[in-house]
């Protein structure tokens, strides 16, 4: 059970986290000046936006669930379980940042979703 | 669709840089939460004091350090490039953290597991060959 809602709050944090987080990048725009100091100010203009906040909450949230699953479980075991975000991501990509998922991605989506659950399923 | 010239090739690169940074510091983090002891074993008491251990592992900042390095790279990157492209082409992370786990963890990977990690790549080799920017061509 403890492992079930560590493995929820991975995948459903982390995964809102991320689309938070390409909301609030995609208003501000496409970089071109790959400076560090420019890149640095991109990234301070970047905390000023709500939607990064909220996406770093939720991926905080997340970050903390994954260590304390990492202390009774393997890396090996752990990191593919959480690929179950793959499927969340599309989905919340098409419906909360509107992105048209081509069937080419589709395909290999789910080609990646086998694979990580047979990853899976060599853990059990 | 015009594609804009450097387009793949700085998406490719910010891709190199999230499926090295992000299992390695998946890694580093094990490392160090292996050497603090289980969560099935802490108490509510407990979680100051594990706090502070968590706080004070170099191996935990040192993974701290390589998740700050991808996530750099993954802002950058979904600036230009569509989350749903983005996040597939991150798979290659899995192969990363196959290998890493073996020889830095000393996990045991099973033949099963590798199979798994083939496949995930196949599917990686599929996204990638889409357009890293769908809402462009139309």
């Amino acid at each position: 059970m403890r492992a079930f809602v560590l493995f929820f709050l991975i995948v459903a944090s982390g995964t809102g986290g991320e689309l938070c987080v390409s909301r609030a990048m995609r208003s501000m725009g496409e970089i071109h000046d790959f400076r560090p100091q420019s890149i640095f100010r991109f990234v301070l203009r970047g905390l000023q936006l709500p939607w990064m906040w909220i996406g770093i909450a939720m991926m905080s949230v997340g970050f903390f669930s994954l260590l304390t699953i990492l202390s009774f479980r393997d890396v090996s075991f752990v990191v593919p379980v959480s690929a179950l975000s793959y499927a969340a991501g599309a989905f919340g990509a098409r419906a909360f940042l509107g992105e048209r998922i081509s069937r080419n991605r589709w395909l290999g989506i789910a080609v990646v979703c086998i694979g990580v659950t047979i990853v899976w399923w060599s853990g059990r | 669709m015009t594609q804009k010239p450097g387009l793949h090739l700085k998406t490719y690169l910010a891709v190199l840089v999230i499926v090295i940074f992000a299992p390695l510091g998946s890694v580093l983090l094990g490392k160090g939460m292996k050497t603090i002891g289980s969560a099935t074993a802490w108490r509510v008491q407990d979680l100051f004091p594990v706090l502070i251990k968590i706080l004070s592992n170099g191996y935990i900042w040192l993974g701290i350090c390589s998740l700050l390095t991808f996530f750099v790279a993954y802002m950058l990157i979904l600036s230009w490039a569509d989350y749903s492209y983005v996040q597939p082409s991150t798979a290659m992370s899995y192969a990363t953290v196959a290998i890493l786990s073996h020889f830095v963890l000393g996990e045991v990977v099973s033949p099963l597991r590798w199979a798994g990690v083939l496949v995930i790549c196949a599917g990686v080799f599929i996204v990638g060959r889409t357009s890293p920017r769908a809402h462009g061509a139309h």
